[in-house]
């Protein structure tokens, strides 16, 4: 993406005036995107953005300093300001020799969705459009996204660090609005993975368009949803959001250092029933949160953060880990070149359990299921969690019986964790999402096994 | 401004004959300082440009976008957008904005960012960090203390008419506290906003955030009960983004917004007066001209209660046989305009918020709210989201609440509102915030 040399010499004037630690990250990345809605192809998309965030630690400060202009020059500025910024003592020179990292690739790209005609996505937006009204005549309204991205990535540091990545992700979703007596209703299915144009010869369209109609038809029938505390289960795929939110942002070391995790000085302890086994694991070939690299250029790992219910481990990036004397996870990762990285998830999963899924449903006398999780928020230092529930139903004697409508669902994180009484081995993989956290937006995957909490409190309005 | 309206100019100059063109240049630049125990954890100062070309020809309407401001670069995404138009739906409502002979509102929303020093920007957030972990003896720690500052400029120039400029800047400073009794923590957030330094107040931002902490102390999971909900200026101001973005012209047009049809009708109490007025300076996000270069305007929305009207871009207008609203909105140079308010304001009652609190017997005021994202459906009105709060009894604050969630639906919210007091804050995003009790709310707890 750049010559060696002049990310060599770019690291050299970050430390000019004294830095520990400076590193380059170049970032080139195209997408493109097309949107059906209302019957009509909207628009088509085409995006680029290139640049390059340099960063400088001096002690506990970080400097940081982003640019376009990938010039020598263009580089060399923004070196010097991120240098300012860290405000660096001593001085003196230091060359850097760049050694390049070799990682394995998760996945090998079949179809760069760059090669495919722009007719031939516009088309898979149509069938979809086509699909999702055959579903039922009270589908009043059809949107659908098809996007693409390709960002190649590259990291260079002052301990002699290069390495370099090709991230190609493919997406596609339909949202659906459903009329009928009680009202509007919506439906929602997105399926995205990190692979080219390929994700069609898994995925047809179609399938995917029923799915979200057939959400929005199925929520005409709801009833308002219970309100108060009751038994919980969680069907296979969805429950992901949950750990992402209940434990997963309390498990990132920069929180933990700062106090601000529930989860701070519990590592060895149980922290969750031992049905529990959490990975966080960057590695997943094709997974929605997968890389090669992370944003720091340390290879993608599976990390185990909870162990049959047992905290193992953190998750770390290079800043935190250092500090700790310890190598990173994998987990530094940032938005963009225009932002400066921090712990992030990458794909976060429970390992399946012993229980057949349909006994979950069948030992459960009273509760709600949740076929399909919106997203969550968690305050890490409380620990309380919300989660949205897109696709309900109420369990009645053991059996999943009325749809319900929308709400939230809340919890505390740790709490949660002890009433897990009860795991399928039916293990999937969730919707791709974005994971917020301090106004950056990254690409995350979960999945889970069918499971069951004993108690969470279900946000509805219904006695 | 001259500069990248001239930049715009010389692209424009590219349009091919039969073809609409609109270019949208882009340039910000930003400090943001973190502050973490005395020290500077992070610092970063940036340049940022972009710019977004929309092209509409044969009725079809084509986008691309590039971060970069290069001549060569800006060729290739004007081909991008050409390309791009080719595929669209031929729609006769298609078009780009032209002028309507509105001049937009002055704003002065503009102040030079670097008069302060970097040094002065640092020891502002210091300042911040010191009085936050003193405000209280229960402050804990102080888990971040931010500085932020940034000037932002764009222009828009079509090959309808159109030129716009337009710059502004802002300052704001933001903390999060950790406070603790026992073996309970709680967090609180507070934040000063302003167009630069001299504008930001640090002493009621530490306050704010020690404040927010501390009174959550030992809160607990209540019983599920309906009951009589206070939201604060805070929560209210996400109550009220949320109600407006259903009043949105394009979300009526394609039949997602349950208030379609409804013009005329009561949808709200009769005290529920809802304006959107990006023309009044004091709101954090006010501008005088939209995302596509058409002056601005004070749009009434909801009138005593009455529903008058929605809010429109160019495109939406036409489509419903009426004009613009000025009510275009673009997310920086990477989205083609689409629809939505940009200063919104619940008008105020004339109540202080003590005496609004004095006359509920039994409710719950609401100082904090999360996934709003999850739980509320603006399109079949289902509202269900995490609360926080204070229990509110015969007239007196109680004791604090956590682990709850409040539900609804926004149509009966609104006409459920009971009350409104007369404490308007002025908030870092499209709303302001005022105290209002809405009644009839099921919080649901243990």
């Amino acid at each position: 993406m750049l010559d060696e040399a002049i990310v060599a010499n770019t690291i050299s004037t970050a430390l000019d005036t004294g830095g520990d630690f400076a590193e380059v990250f170049v970032e080139d990345k195209r997408s493109s995107s097309a949107v059906l809605d209302d019957g009509k192809i909207e628009e088509l998309t085409s995006g680029r953005d290139r640049g390059a965030g340099i960063r400088v630690v001096v002690g506990d400060t970080t400097g940081f300093a982003h640019t376009a202009d990938l010039s020598e020059k263009g580089l060399g500025d923004a070196a010097r300001a991120a240098a300012a910024a860290a405000a660096g003592g001593g001085g003196g020179t230091r060359t850097v020799s760049l050694t390049r990292q070799q990682a394995p690739n998760p996945n090998s790209v079949q179809v760069y969705p760059a090669d495919v005609p722009k007719a031939t996505k516009v088309d898979l937006l149509q069938q979809a459009d086509a699909a999702a009204r055959q579903v039922g005549d009270a589908i009043s309204q059809v949107s659908a996204r098809y996007g693409d991205s390709r960002r190649q990535i590259m990291v260079a540091n002052s301990d002699g660090l290069l390495a370099s990545d090709d991230q190609v992700k493919t997406l596609f979703s339909v949202g659906c609005v459903a009329v009928g007596d009680t009202g509007m209703q919506t439906g929602r299915e997105s399926v995205g993975h990190t692979i080219g144009f390929e994700l069609f010869e898994r995925h047809d369209v179609t399938e995917i368009a029923r799915t979200a109609a057939q959400r929005a038809l199925t929520k005409l029938d709801a009833i308002a949803a219970p309100s108060g505390t009751m038994p919980v289960v969680v069907g296979p795929g969805g429950g992901g959001v949950l750990f992402h939110e209940a434990c997963g942002h309390g498990l990132e070391a920069d929180l933990v250092a700062k106090s601000a995790s529930v989860f701070a000085g519990r590592k060895g302890e149980q922290v969750a029933t031992d049905l529990v086994t959490l990975i966080d694991d960057g590695t997943m070939s094709a997974e929605w949160g997968a890389f090669s690299i992370d944003d720091e250029g340390k290879p993608a790992q599976q990390n185990v953060l909870i162990e049959n219910g047992v905290l193992t481990d953190y998750m770390w990036d290079e800043l935190r880990a250092r500090k700790e004397g310890r190598p990173s996870s994998g987990n530094g990762r940032r938005q963009s070149y225009q932002h400066l990285p921090m712990v992030r998830m990458t794909n976060t999963y429970i390992a399946n359990g012993p229980d057949n899924p349909a006994d979950i449903v069948a030992a459960t006398e009273r509760g709600v299921y949740v076929a399909q999780l919106g997203g969550g928020q968690v305050n890490t230092t409380t620990g309380d969690f919300v989660f949205g529930m897109l696709e309900a139903y109420l369990i009645e004697d053991g059996k999943i019986t009325t749809p319900l409508r929308e709400g939230n669902l809340i919890g505390n994180g740790p709490e949660v964790l002890t009433r897990i009484d009860m795991l399928g081995n039916d293990f999937a993989m969730g919707s791709p999402g974005t994971c917020g956290k301090d106004g950056q937006g990254v690409p995350v995957g979960d999945g889970t096994p069918t499971l069951r909490v004993t108690a969470l409190t279900v946000g509805g309005t219904a006695a | 401004m001259s500069e990248i309206l001239e930049l715009a100019d010389r692209v424009l100059a590219l349009a091919n004959d039969g073809e609409q063109l609109e270019v949208v240049v882009v340039k910000s630049s930003d400090t943001e300082i973190r502050v973490y125990e005395g020290d500077i954890e992070s610092l970063t100062t940036a340049d940022s440009q972009g710019v977004g070309i929309r092209v509409i020809a044969d009725h079809k309407q084509g986008f691309a976008y590039a971060g970069s401001l290069d001549m060569e670069v800006i060729v290739e995404t004007l081909a991008d957008a050409r390309d791009n138009a080719t595929f669209g739906t031929p729609d006769e409502f298609l078009g780009l904005a032209e002028p309507d002979g509105i001049e937009p509102v002055e704003l002065d929303l503009y102040r030079d960012v670097t008069v302060a020093s970097t040094a002065e920007k640092i020891e502002l957030a210091k300042e911040l960090e010191a009085a936050a972990a003193a405000a209280e003896p229960r402050i804990q720690a102080v888990e971040s203390s931010d500085y932020y500052d940034g000037a932002y400029e764009a222009a828009v120039v079509t090959t309808t008419g159109i030129r716009s400029a337009s710059r502004e800047s802002s300052a704001y400073v933001s903390v999060s506290v950790l406070a603790n009794e026992g073996d309970d923590t709680q967090d609180g957030y507070g934040f000063a906003v302003g167009r630069e330094l001299a504008d930001l107040d640090i002493a009621k931002a530490s306050v704010d955030a020690a404040d927010r902490a501390t009174k959550l102390l030992g809160a607990k999971q209540a019983p599920t009960e309906r009951l009589t909900v206070v939201l604060d200026p805070y929560v209210a101001a996400q109550f009220t983004g949320i109600i407006a973005s259903t009043l949105n012209g394009e979300m009526v047009l394609k039949g997602r917004s349950p208030f379609a049809d409804r013009v005329g009708e009561m949808v709200a109490d009769a005290m529920v007066t809802l304006i959107d007025d990006p023309t009044d300076a004091r709101h954090f996000t006010a501008s005088g001209a939209d995302g596509e270069g058409i002056a601005t305007r004070r749009n009434v929305l909801i009138d005593g209660g009455e529903l008058r009207s929605f809010v429109h871009n160019c495109y939406t207008a036409r489509r419903a046989g009426t004009t613009t609203t000025g009510s275009a909105v673009r997310g920086g140079f990477k989205t083609t305009p689409g629809v939505g308010t940009r200063a919104v304001s619940i008008q105020p009652g004339d109540v202080s918020r003590d005496d609004l609190i004095g006359g509920i017997e039994n409710g719950l005021l609401v100082t904090s709210v999360s996934g709003l994202h999850s739980g509320v459906n603006p399109i079949s009105g289902d509202f269900s989201t995490g609360a926080a709060g204070l229990r509110i009894r015969n007239g007196q604050l109680a004791e604090p609440v956590r682990e709850v969630t409040i539900a609804s639906t926004l149509q009966r919210m609104l006409l459920d509102v009971l009350a409104i007091a007369d404490d308007v804050e002025w908030l870092p995003m499209s709303a302001t915030g005022v105290s209002m009790a809405i009644g009839d709310v099921t919080m649901s707890g243990s």
